[in-house]
């Protein structure tokens, strides 16, 4: 048997190491890697609560399914505009992409 | 310890593991590559968790399509063979100190609720999941909504995603 | 009598049980040696598919095929694995070892992965889950992962461009495959394939849905890589693609790997549409209905290396187009036809319903290839007009094109 607390602390490890990805990464596709631990941790999340309290209604599956989509659309546009930014200013470095206009 | 801890047991510490191997290795393939086995084991987690459809959507949705995705850009963002420098910024310690703050507040704040230990109800009577998911995802009474909402923004994305990496000659 | 794999399965249980070791224990070690065995029988009927592949190749190519080794060439495919495992094994400079080495590994484990679910007799199913149909799309995205790993690896320029076409190849080919996938879950009401196999017993889908058959063929070819779409190894434009840097018993892996693909997709398409282990006396005798599966599995094997020895090589842009513009409407247009239908004809008596289908698949074949043949019709006329050519004005020709 294994109680809730343990999923529970299972994301939050995740999720805060997706964090530290997020804040201490240069490379700008670093940082995306770090979101998509995030998104996983958060959907960790809603399938444990929904097998361990709410079994009966079918909401935790339907968020976590809601929550695949807007990742997997996430993703997308955002390594769209890393490889255009990368067109163009040659680099995604995230420090170095600090001006709007030439 | 029963043979279900203990596989839960090393999914979890796979998991982490990879993550964090993901989010401090400088060569950023392989940190793609560490990416993948921590979804992996997220996929496993969902299948402990009996949400078998969860599990394989993950794998094809994750893996299939959004790791390839990232691995491609990758690919096609590199300005020599190799990574040079560190791949650390200057600020890391603060984001350590921030990630474990994190962690620990929430853990600490989780412990506080009654429901926090609950053990595992019985799933009652074999109950469909899979059939129910699909009723929900276009019954009027449930999520259809949200459902129809997801799809015209995973069009609006593949739209806008064309747009942008269009190259202008 | 006829089911001795179950019976054998029932005694080493007992047996276990006997010997003291808890229920838990016992369920462990039979899934353990059932893996074992289903990976080892795999694995061996993939050195038969070696044979099987030069000798169908030889009488498509009329010739005789390997007959030196052993009766009828038996024992060529064993001289073939020892010469593989005796050829030096190199690493390229600057390559990455791990993931260089991983990847013939998980491009050969993706494929046993797949017999985890497809049911080979009433009886004998690795695992049956309810979302099998699924199960198979996600492995077959984990396989387009060890490419991705292979091309990289290998730190060569040849290599990658194979790798990156490969994958923008299997990825595209997936979208109407699922769709036509979903076309038997559609019938069957289930995404286990063992309840796909269940619902056929008055009649195999390829007879109700047999435009969605097609599509799942040739999609499937197409995730295989094989001709006519294996531009991802065309030796005369890549140099053999992304697996161009891997030698002796890694480049088996790949091989091996690409024919057992091909066998298993055989397996699925059988499952799916005709009926996996049905046949006369299956459900009494089990033992029955694994000969009828691997009849048919190799049937539809024979069918898949037809196509590939007969049809020359597709471009590019062709398949990709091919993908696009036509699979992916048609796989739609016959997955709405087939959602309609099936709720229109709920109550209605069998045989009306599976007419009704057929005769529904009929005419969107016919109305496809009404519509591609005004298109062809076009294109000749604007390519057949006489263009103004530079001539000069003491030449008598008339029509440049024939």
């Amino acid at each position: 048997m294994i109680p809730l607390s343990w999923y529970l602390i299972f994301s939050a490890a995740l999720f805060s190491t997706g964090l530290f990805g997020v804040l201490a990464r240069k490379n700008a596709i670093a940082i995306i890697i770090g979101i998509e631990l995030m998104l996983n941790a958060v959907n960790l999340n809603l399938v444990a609560f929904w097998r361990y309290i709410t079994p009966d209604a079918i909401t935790g599956q339907v968020f976590a399914v809601i929550v695949f989509a807007v990742a997997a659309a996430e993703v997308a546009v955002g390594l769209a505009l890393i490889i255009s930014i990368y067109r163009r200013r040659n680099t995604i470095i995230a420090e170095e992409i600090d001006m709007l206009k030439f | 310890m029963t043979a279900l801890q203990i596989v839960f047991f090393i999914v979890a510490v796979v998991t982490i593991f990879a993550g964090l191997m993901a989010v401090t290795v400088g060569n950023l393939v392989h940190a793609a590559l560490w990416l993948i086995l921590s979804l992996f084991g997220v996929a496993l987690s969902f299948g402990l968790l009996s949400a078998g459809f969860l599990a394989v959507a993950q794998v094809i949705v994750y893996i299939g399509a959004i790791a390839i995705l990232i691995i491609f850009a990758i690919m096609l963002t590199r300005r020599v063979a190799t990574d040079i420098g560190s791949q650390i910024n200057s600020g890391w310690p603060w984001a350590a100190v921030i990630a474990f703050v994190l962690c620990g507040g929430l853990i600490w704040m989780l412990r506080e609720w009654p429901g926090f230990s609950t053990l595992p109800p019985q799933m009652s009577a074999r109950a469909d999941s899979l059939s129910m998911l699909g009723m929900a995802l276009v019954s009027p009474n449930a999520y259809v909504i949200p459902f129809e909402v997801a799809s015209v923004l995973l069009l609006a994305a593949l739209i806008g995603a064309i747009i942008i990496a269009w190259e202008r000659k | 009598m006829g089911d001795p794999v179950t019976s054998i399965a029932s005694w080493l249980e007992n047996l276990l049980l006997g010997w003291g070791l808890s229920p838990g224990w016992v369920v462990f070690v039979m899934t353990v040696l059932g893996v074992f065995i289903l990976a080892t029988f795999v694995l061996v009927l993939d050195i038969f598919l070696v044979w099987v592949e030069r000798k169908v190749v030889a009488r498509f190519q009329d010739r005789l095929g390997p007959n030196r080794l052993g009766p009828f060439g038996l024992i060529q495919p064993i001289a073939d694995v020892i010469k593989l495992l005796i050829k030096e094994d190199i690493t390229p400079k600057g390559a990455d070892r791990i993931v260089f080495n991983l990847a013939p590994i998980m491009a050969l484990a993706t494929v046993l992965l797949l017999w985890a679910v497809i049911p080979m007799a009433p009886t004998i199913v690795g695992s049956d889950i309810n979302v099998g149909v699924l199960y198979i799309v996600a492995i077959g995205a984990l396989s387009t992962l060890g490419i991705i790993m292979a091309g990289w690896a290998s730190n060569n320029k040849y290599a990658l461009v194979g790798a990156f076409r490969t994958v923008a190849q299997m990825v595209s080919y997936e979208v109407p495959m699922v769709i036509a996938l979903l076309v038997p879950v559609l019938l069957a009401g289930s995404m286990g394939i063992n309840s796909i196999v269940g619902a056929q017993n008055q009649l195999w889908f390829v007879f109700v849905a047999p435009i969605a058959a097609l599509i799942v063929l040739i999609t499937s070819i197409a995730e295989l890589g094989r001709a006519p779409f294996d531009l991802i190894e065309a030796e005369s434009e890549i140099v053999a693609g992304f697996h161009i840097e891997y030698t002796g018993m890694k480049f088996g892996l790949f091989y091996a790997g690409e024919l057992l693909h091909t066998l298993t997709v055989g397996a699925l398409i059988s499952s799916f549409f005709l009926g996996g282990w049905r046949g006369p006396g299956a459900e009494a005798y089990p033992i029955l209905g694994v000969g009828y599966f691997f009849m048919k599995a190799f049937f539809l094997y024979w069918v898949i290396m037809w196509i590939k020895y007969s049809l020359p090589r597709i471009r590019i842009d062709h398949m990709l187009n091919f993908n696009w513009k036509f699979l992916t409407p048609l796989s739609l247009v016959v997955l709405i036809v087939t959602a309609i239908l099936h709720k229109v004809l709920e109550n209605s008596d069998f045989w009306v319903y599976a007419v009704v289908m057929l005769a529904a698949n009929l005419l969107i074949g016919w109305v496809t290839l009404q519509i591609l043949r005004s298109r062809a019709r076009v294109e000749r006329q604007r390519v057949a007009e006489p263009r103004s050519v530079a001539v000069p004005p003491s030449s008598t020709i008339s029509n440049p094109t024939a």
